[in-house]
C-alpha cells in the first residue's frame, strides 16, 4: 500500500465578503466613464468596481483575463454623457426593495484532492453566490430590487447558529450552506422556528433528502444517487454494462458505492466484481510519488473478473486519480475519476453557457467550479422567485419557491424546479471527462411518467422523506 | 416509473417528404452555418443549395440590408459584425460590435443596425454606412432577441437571464419599460401592424404576445405536442405572416413548428422538420417558411397555404441564422 503519510489541511479562511449592490443608474453610467476599465468587463457586475471592498478574492475589473476580446468602441461619449438613459424609468419613483441572502460556510477538516487542478479556491462556492447576486442586480437595477449577500464561516456549528439568528432577525431570510451532513442538520432543527430558507450546496448526501430531509431545506446540489444514475445511464447506453467497483473506505465512498450498485442495478449493469481501496491518506504530494503508485495499483486490480469498465467511489478524490492507465487490463476508469458525473463543468459551453462562464472568469479570474455553479444557482432561486413577486416577504417568497410553478434556468437547456416531496432540485448532470462534456444524463431512452430528469436519483413512489409531505 | 427503451431519436430529421409543387418566385435564402463557418446560399425556387461561402467564426444572426446589396452577419467569436456582397458574396466590410454578437436588426430606415452583444448586457447601435457605433444600452444578463417597431420608433431587447423584455426608445436609446416574460427569452418580433409583439421564452416553454402601446400580456401562448417531454418544447424563432393571420413558432428540440392562428391564439397544427429548429424566415410573398435545424444540418422548407413541410435541404453544420431576399 502507499504508505505516504499526509496530514489534513485545513482551508484557508476567507475574509467574509459584504457586498451592497445598490444598482442605481449612476453607478451603473458611472461605470461606462470610469478609466482603465476593460471594455470586456462592462455590465457583468458593475458594483465590483466601486463598491466593493478589495477583498483578496474579489478581483477588480483590471485583473480580468486578458483574452477577453476588446469590441472595437465601447466607451462612447454618447452612452456616457447619458447617465439617466439607461435604467428603468418607471422604476424611479418606487422605494428600493433589499432581499438579503447569507452564505453559511463551516470549515471542515478534510484532505486536499490528488490533483493540484482540483485544490479548491479559498473562495470556492461564494464566488458563484456572488456572480449570482451580481446577475439579480442586473435584473434589479430594471425593478427596483437590490441583493446583498453576507458570508459567515466558522468551525462551529453553534458560533454559526449563532449568527445566522442575528442575520435572520435584521432580515436574511434566504441561507445558502456549505456544511458537512451533521452540521446542517443541527443548523436546520436550530432555525427550525425562524423564517429562513436554506438551500444546501454542500453535500450530496441522499439521507438529507430521505429519512433525515428538513422542511426547511432545499437541496440544490445533486444527490449522489443522481449522481450515479447520471453515470449509470450513460454507461448502460454505452453498453459498457459489467463494472469493477474499487471503493473507498470512508463513509462516503460506502455511500457512493451503494448508489452505484442501485445505478448498476436500475439501469441493467452488473456488478462482476469489488474491490475495496484501503488507503492511508497521506500527504498530498511528495517528491516523486509515481513510482511507488506505478508499482502499487496495477497489482491491486489483479485478477478481478473480466470487465468493461473500472467505477470508482472515492469522494475525497484522494486516490481514484491513481487508477486510469494503471488498471491491469487495459479498461476506463469511471466514477470519481475519468468519466464522472456532475451538476458543472469548467468547460460546459451549451445552452449559452459560454457567456455565464465568460462573467465568472472576469470576477474571479479562475474556472468555475461546481461548488460555484451549485452556489450560483442557490442564489438565482431567491434572485427569481424576487422578480417573479415583486417582493422580499419571506412567506410570499418560500411559498412561491415550494409551488408547483417554481422554475429556474440554469444553462442546463431545460428548466429546473423542485421535487415537491423533498425539495431537491432536479435537473440533467454532465457526464465529462477532464476537459469536455461526454454527455448529459438522462439519456435517450430513459423514460419517466412526470418528467425524465426524475429518472435521476431516488423518486417520488421511493421517498423515505416525512417533512415535506405536510 | 422508469421505463428502458432502445434509444432512438424522436423526429426523424429530414425524413423523405415528399416533394411537392412550390410555385414560388425565386428569392434567395442566406443560411449562416454556426459549426463550419460558412454561408449557405439557397435559390427558394430549385429549393437547392447553389453556393457555400467560408465567412467568419461562429457566425449566427444575419439580416440583409434595405437595398438587398450586403449581408450582414454576426460573426459571434470573431467579435465582430461581418458584412459581404449579396450577390457576389464577397467580403466587404467589417462593423464593430461588443464582444459575441448574437442577434441584430435594421432600423426601417436602413441606416442603423442595433446589435445584441450577449457577453456584456449591452445592445449597440451601430451607424452602417459610416460604420461607427452611436450609443450603447444596458439592458438586462445576456441581451439576445431584437425586435423593431415598424414606424422605427421602438426597440425591444430580450435578455436571457433576466428574462424581460426591454423596451428602447430608438431617438434617446433609454429602456423606458421593462417586462417580464418567462424564463430565458429569444425572440421578440412585432406584427406588421405594429399593434402586437411576440416574445418566445425557451425554458419557459411559451409565447407571450404584449400590446406595445400599453405593455400589456395580451396573450400567452402554451404549447402541447403528444409523445414529446414539456422540457422539450422550446420556443425560439417567430415569424408572423404580412396579413396577420398565421404566426409560427419553432419549438427547438421538440423538433416542430407550431402553426398559430393569431386572430385566436391557438395552435392549428405542428408540423415535423428537422432537429433542434431555432431561426425562422418567411419569403416575402408569405408561401415559403425556411427553419434553421441545428442538430440535424439541415433547412425545412414549410409550405404556409397547405401548412406542410415539403423539402428538407442539407446545409453546413450547425445551421444557426436565416434570412431571405426581398427579390
Amino acid at each position: 500500500m502507499l504508505v505516504l503519510k499526509r496530514t489534513s489541511v485545513r482551508r484557508a479562511a476567507v475574509a467574509a465578503l459584504v457586498l451592497t449592490m445598490p444598482l442605481t443608474a449612476p453607478l451603473f453610467s458611472g461605470l461606462l466613464m470610469a478609466p482603465g476599465v476593460l471594455p470586456g468587463f462592462l455590465g457583468a457586475a458593475p458594483a465590483f468596481a466601486q463598491d466593493a471592498p478589495p477583498a483578496a478574492d474579489a478581483k477588480t475589473p483590471d485583473a480580468a483575463i486578458p483574452d477577453t476580446k476588446a469590441p472595437a468602441a465601447k466607451t462612447t461619449p454618447d452612452a456616457a454623457a447619458a447617465p439617466e438613459a439607461n435604467t428603468a424609468a418607471k422604476a424611479d419613483s418606487k422605494p428600493i426593495l433589499e432581499i438579503k441572502a447569507l452564505y453559511v460556510r463551516q470549515d471542515r477538516e478534510q484532505p486536499l484532492p490528488l490533483s493540484l487542478l482540483d485544490l479548491p479556491a479559498a473562495d470556492n462556492g461564494i464566488a458563484g453566490a456572488n456572480l449570482a447576486i451580481a446577475d439579480n442586480n442586473t435584473t434589479g437595477k430594471f425593478l427596483n430590487q437590490s441583493f446583498k449577500l453576507d458570508v459567515i464561516e466558522s468551525n462551529d456549528v453553534d458560533d454559526i447558529i449563532k449568527q445566522a439568528k442575528q442575520q435572520i432577525a435584521s432580515g436574511a431570510n434566504y441561507i445558502v450552506a456549505d456544511m458537512a451532513p451533521d452540521a446542517l442538520l443541527k443548523f436546520a432543527d436550530a432555525l427550525a422556528a425562524e423564517p429562513a430558507i436554506i438551500a444546501n450546496v454542500g453535500s450530496p448526501d441522499d439521507t438529507l433528502r430521505e429519512e433525515n430531509c428538513r422542511a426547511n431545506v432545499i437541496h440544490i446540489s445533486p444527490t449522489r444517487t443522481m449522481l450515479a444514475d447520471a453515470l449509470g445511464q450513460y454507461l448502460s447506453w454505452k453498453q459498457w454494462r459489467n463494472w469493477f467497483l474499487v471503493s473507498g473506505t470512508r463513509p462516503e465512498d460506502k455511500a457512493l458505492a451503494d448508489a452505484f450498485r442501485r445505478a448498476a442495478k436500475r439501469f441493467g449493469s452488473k456488478i462482476g466484481d469489488e474491490r475495496e481501496f484501503a488507503y492511508d491518506s497521506g500527504s498530498r504530494r511528495s517528491d516523486g510519488g509515481f513510482e511507488q503508485v506505478q508499482q502499487q495499483i496495477p497489482p491491486f486490480m489483479q485478477n478481478a473478473k473480466d470487465h468493461d469498465i473500472v467505477v470508482v467511489a472515492d469522494e475525497g478524490q484522494l486516490f481514484a486519480d491513481y487508477m486510469p492507465y494503471r488498471t491491469w487490463i487495459p479498461r476506463p476508469v469511471a466514477g470519481s475519476a475519468g468519466l464522472t458525473a456532475s451538476s458543472w463543468h469548467p468547460a460546459l459551453e451549451l445552452w449559452g453557457a459560454t457567456q455565464f462562464q465568460n462573467r465568472f472568469r472576469r470576477l474571479n479570474n479562475r474556472m468555475m467550479s461546481t461548488l460555484d455553479y451549485d452556489s450560483w444557482l442557490a442564489v438565482r432561486v431567491i434572485g427569481e422567485a424576487a422578480s417573479r413577486k415583486q417582493t422580499s416577504d419571506y412567506k410570499v417568497l418560500s411559498a412561491f419557491i415550494h409551488s408547483p410553478e417554481f422554475e429556474v434556468a440554469a444553462f442546463k437547456g431545460v428548466k429546473t424546479t423542485l421535487r415537491a416531496w423533498n425539495g431537491q432540485l432536479r435537473q440533467p448532470l454532465i457526464v465529462s471527462g477532464a476537459k469536455l462534456l461526454v454527455s448529459i444524463s438522462p439519456q435517450p431512452g430513459f423514460l419517466h411518467q412526470f418528467t425524465e430528469l426524475d429518472t435521476l436519483g431516488i423518486d417520488r413512489p421511493e421517498t423515505k422523506c416525512k417533512a415535506y409531505a405536510k | 416509473m422508469l421505463f428502458l427503451k432502445s434509444a432512438l431519436s424522436a423526429a426523424a430529421a429530414g425524413a423523405a417528404m415528399a416533394l411537392m409543387s412550390a410555385p414560388a418566385m425565386a428569392y434567395t435564402a442566406y443560411i449562416t452555418n454556426e459549426k463550419d463557418n460558412t454561408l449557405s446560399v439557397i435559390d427558394t425556387e430549385k429549393l437547392e443549395v447553389i453556393k457555400t461561402v467560408k465567412i467568419g467564426q461562429r457566425p449566427r444572426g444575419v439580416v440583409l440590408s434595405k437595398d438587398g446589396k450586403w449581408v450582414i452577419v454576426c460573426t459571434s467569436d470573431d467579435n465582430i459584425i461581418q458584412v459581404y456582397d449579396a450577390k457576389t458574396l464577397e467580403f466587404v466590410k467589417l462593423l464593430p460590435s461588443g464582444p459575441d454578437p448574437e442577434l441584430q436588426i435594421l432600423h426601417p430606415d436602413g441606416k442603423i443596425l442595433y446589435v445584441a452583444n450577449e457577453d456584456d448586457n449591452l445592445v449597440t447601435v451601430i451607424d452602417i454606412e459610416q460604420g461607427k457605433v452611436i450609443s450603447d444600452v444596458p439592458v438586462g444578463v445576456e441581451p439576445e432577441g431584437m425586435g423593431i417597431s415598424p414606424d422605427g420608433k421602438v426597440l425591444v431587447n430580450t435578455s436571457e437571464t433576466t428574462n424581460m423584455a426591454h423596451f428602447i426608445d430608438t431617438t434617446t436609446y433609454k429602456t423606458f419599460d421593462n417586462i417580464l416574460v418567462d424564463s430565458r427569452p429569444r425572440v421578440a418580433i412585432f406584427n406588421a401592424e405594429g399593434t402586437q409583439l411576440w416574445v418566445s421564452s425557451e425554458i419557459g416553454g411559451t409565447v407571450t404576445v404584449i400590446n406595445p402601446a400599453d405593455r400589456k400580456q395580451i396573450a400567452k401562448i402554451n404549447f402541447e405536442i403528444q409523445g414529446i417531454a414539456k422540457e422539450a418544447i422550446q420556443p425560439v424563432g417567430v415569424r408572423i405572416t404580412k396579413d396577420g393571420k398565421k404566426a409560427f413558432v419553432a419549438l427547438g428540440p421538440a423538433n416542430r413548428v407550431a402553426i398559430i392562428d393569431v386572430a385566436t391564439f391557438k395552435v392549428e397544427k405542428y408540423v415535423l422538420v428537422g432537429q433542434r429548429v431555432w431561426q425562422l424566415y418567411l419569403t416575402p410573398d408569405d408561401k415559403l417558411l425556411f427553419t434553421t435545424n441545428g442538430a440535424s444540418n439541415d433547412v425545412t422548407v414549410v409550405d404556409v397555404a397547405a401548412e406542410k413541410a415539403i423539402k428538407s435541404i442539407k446545409t453546413g453544420r450547425y445551421p444557426w441564422g436565416v434570412v431571405i431576399s426581398k427579390d
